[in-house]
């Protein structure tokens, strides 16, 4: 009996004592963020900041060109909510019809769908670009929000296979009552689909928060930065002092998303776990 | 015949928005894509025709697109596999059932999380610095210090380790796999005198290969697409001596900083066709060691 606790006691100490080397990185980052610059990498060895200064956070939010910290996150929270009402609207609906509908030529496009799941960006990429810029259509968030009005294959794919699970006898039992196609869509799905809805919303928000290949393309003023964008603007300013700041705001970019995350765990790890979503 | 017309039309309503955007998005820059990769475009004037040009210059005539070609495969098949491998294993010690492993699964997940972002990458460069705690742990275990910026293959063992660092999604979908299988056969096995490494390549391995087989694939199209990591930890270059120059790297500097529009398209099409032949590779292959229960096994 004692033996299986020493057993079991060695087992946690391990695999918590991984957990802490694994994300050593992440807490290394935010108490060096409470360092003096200088101090940084003089007391990298270390990770407790003396002295505890907030000043890289002051530092650091006031941005840079006129524009403070805070401009770049209004950009970006803009940016991921007109994406995210895009996704939960547009994918929804295709996912209905693909679900559920019966029509000529369904397996076709289901087909087509699915092979774009696994189109590279990249070949799309620099006609999108001309095409964006012959509309006029660069240094706005048009670009990189109106696509997201037309579905996008991942949800798509995610939305029919939880739709998949609802009983039919539901839709018919509606039909009976007199509705017609949207209202089974409306009255009869939409209520049903809200976990797999919220896993949508949820890794919407993170890849739009997180997306910084978009944005370089198509935003050009300081004006309509996203958090990214600063990010790597810091980075690219550079100086050999300055990393107090650029620490802070990269630990700043990460609340959001950690808060989240917290929040709606379960729905996270479920949609992982189902459907296979890269985190 | 009335109601067909009309369930044809309501499904067309719905996936309407789809097939628009699949033509206005996918399809015609798809095809103004495939035409650009025979020109050579800066985005000002107007394209000219060059035939097979582009794909010549790129396997005779440009050695950094080779270079670029070859540290994306070793990305590509040292990180992927590493990952894999990382995320089985791990998922096997949190298979148990102890009440922690959801908060461990928690912990394990969040590199994958956060991994994808800027300040991660800007994180990773600066622990790897010549006086970052990577050196630190080092020194203290007794090894010489690494200079990951001043050397091309310690740069790009980098970015392979910041990949292999976020293996917390692949494990999760391991983990859900692993509980999937039920706990009688272990126990058969067990009676019939299997010991661990036996049950681990009859059971483990069999029962989970669909799971495996996905993974891969996905793993390796999102690694051969890599570009966020690469760009900031270079600052954009690709440096040192082009040691992080990853392929979406590389064909971003052709295309927006050359401006050689063509080439780059060219570029985007090689890719196409390396991804597709690789998913095609892996998914062949699988026929001899996927297993699939409902065909009653192999």
């Amino acid at each position: 009996m004692k033996a299986k606790h020493v057993k079991k006691l060695v087992y946690h100490i391990i695999v918590a004592g991984f957990a802490v080397l694994l994300l050593y990185p992440v807490i290394w980052l935010v108490m060096s963020s409470f360092k003096e610059s200088e101090l940084i990498f003089a007391t990298a060895d270390s990770l407790i900041p003396n002295p505890f200064v907030l000043s890289n956070y002051a530092q650091g939010w006031e941005g840079f060109g006129n524009y403070g910290f805070g401009t770049f996150i209004f950009n970006t929270a803009v940016f991921v909510v007109l994406v995210l009402i895009g996704h939960l609207i547009s994918c929804s609906l295709i996912a209905f019809g693909f679900a559920r509908l019966k029509f000529r030529g369904r397996a076709f496009w289901f087909a087509i769908m699915i092979m774009t799941l696994m189109l590279p960006y990249e070949v799309v990429m620099i006609p999108q670009y001309i095409i964006f810029a012959q509309l006029d259509w660069l240094n706005s968030l048009k670009p990189l929000v109106v696509p997201a009005y037309f579905g996008h294959p991942f949800f798509i794919f995610l939305l029919v296979q939880f739709i998949r699970t609802i009983p039919r006898e539901l839709d018919e039992a509606a039909i009976i009552d007199g509705c017609n196609t949207f209202g089974i869509y409306y009255r009869i799905i939409l209520p049903l689909i809200t976990p797999a809805l919220a896993t949508t919303a949820i890794f919407t928000f993170y890849w739009t928060w997180d997306n910084l290949l978009g944005p370089v393309l198509y935003l050009n003023s300081p004006s309509k930065y996203t958090v990214s964008m600063a990010l790597n603007m810091f980075l690219s300013n550079e100086t050999v002092s300055n990393w107090g700041a650029m620490f802070a705001m990269s630990v700043v970019s990460l609340i959001p998303v950690f808060i989240i995350f917290f929040i709606f765990q379960r729905y996270v790890v479920e949609g992982i776990s189902t459907s296979g979503l890269k985190g | 015949m009335q109601t067909h017309m009309k369930q044809n039309l309501w499904g067309y309503i719905f996936i309407g928005p789809f097939i628009i955007g699949f033509l206005a998005f996918t399809i015609i820059p798809i095809i103004a894509s495939f035409y650009f990769s025979f020109t050579s475009y800066d985005l000002f004037s107007s394209p000219e025709w060059v035939g097979f040009d582009n794909f010549r210059k790129m396997f005779t005539d440009d050695p950094r697109y080779l270079h670029s070609l070859k540290i994306t495969f070793i990305y590509v098949f040292a990180g992927v596999p590493l990952r894999l491998i990382f995320a089985l294993v791990v998922a096997m010690i949190l298979n148990t059932a102890s009440r922690a492993v959801g908060l461990y699964r928690t912990l394990y997940y969040l590199p994958s999380l956060i991994g994808g972002s800027v300040a991660v990458a800007i994180m990773w460069r600066n622990i790897f610095g010549d006086e970052g705690i990577v050196n630190i742990a080092l020194m203290t275990m007794g090894i010489d210090p690494v200079r990951w910026f001043g050397n091309p293959t310690a740069a790009l063992w980098m970015l392979i380790f910041l990949s292999v660092w976020q293996f917390g999604s692949s494990m999760l979908i391991f983990l859900a796999g692993l509980k999937s299988i039920p706990q009688s056969y272990y126990e058969a096995a067990s009676v019939d005198g299997a010991g661990f490494f036996q049950k681990f390549f009859t059971i483990t391995i069999p029962m989970l290969s669909p799971v495996i087989l996905f993974n891969a694939i996905m793993q390796t199209i999102a690694a051969f697409m890599t570009f966020v990591p690469a760009f900031i930890i270079s600052k954009g270059t690709g440096g040192p001596l082009d040691g992080t120059l990853l392929y979406s790297l590389y064909l971003f500097m052709q295309g927006f900083e050359f401006f050689h529009m063509g080439y780059a398209s060219a570029m985007a099409w090689v890719m196409l066709i390396i991804i597709a032949i690789l998913t095609s590779l892996i998914f062949f292959s699988s026929r001899f060691w996927v297993h699939y229960e409902s065909e009653g096994g192999r």
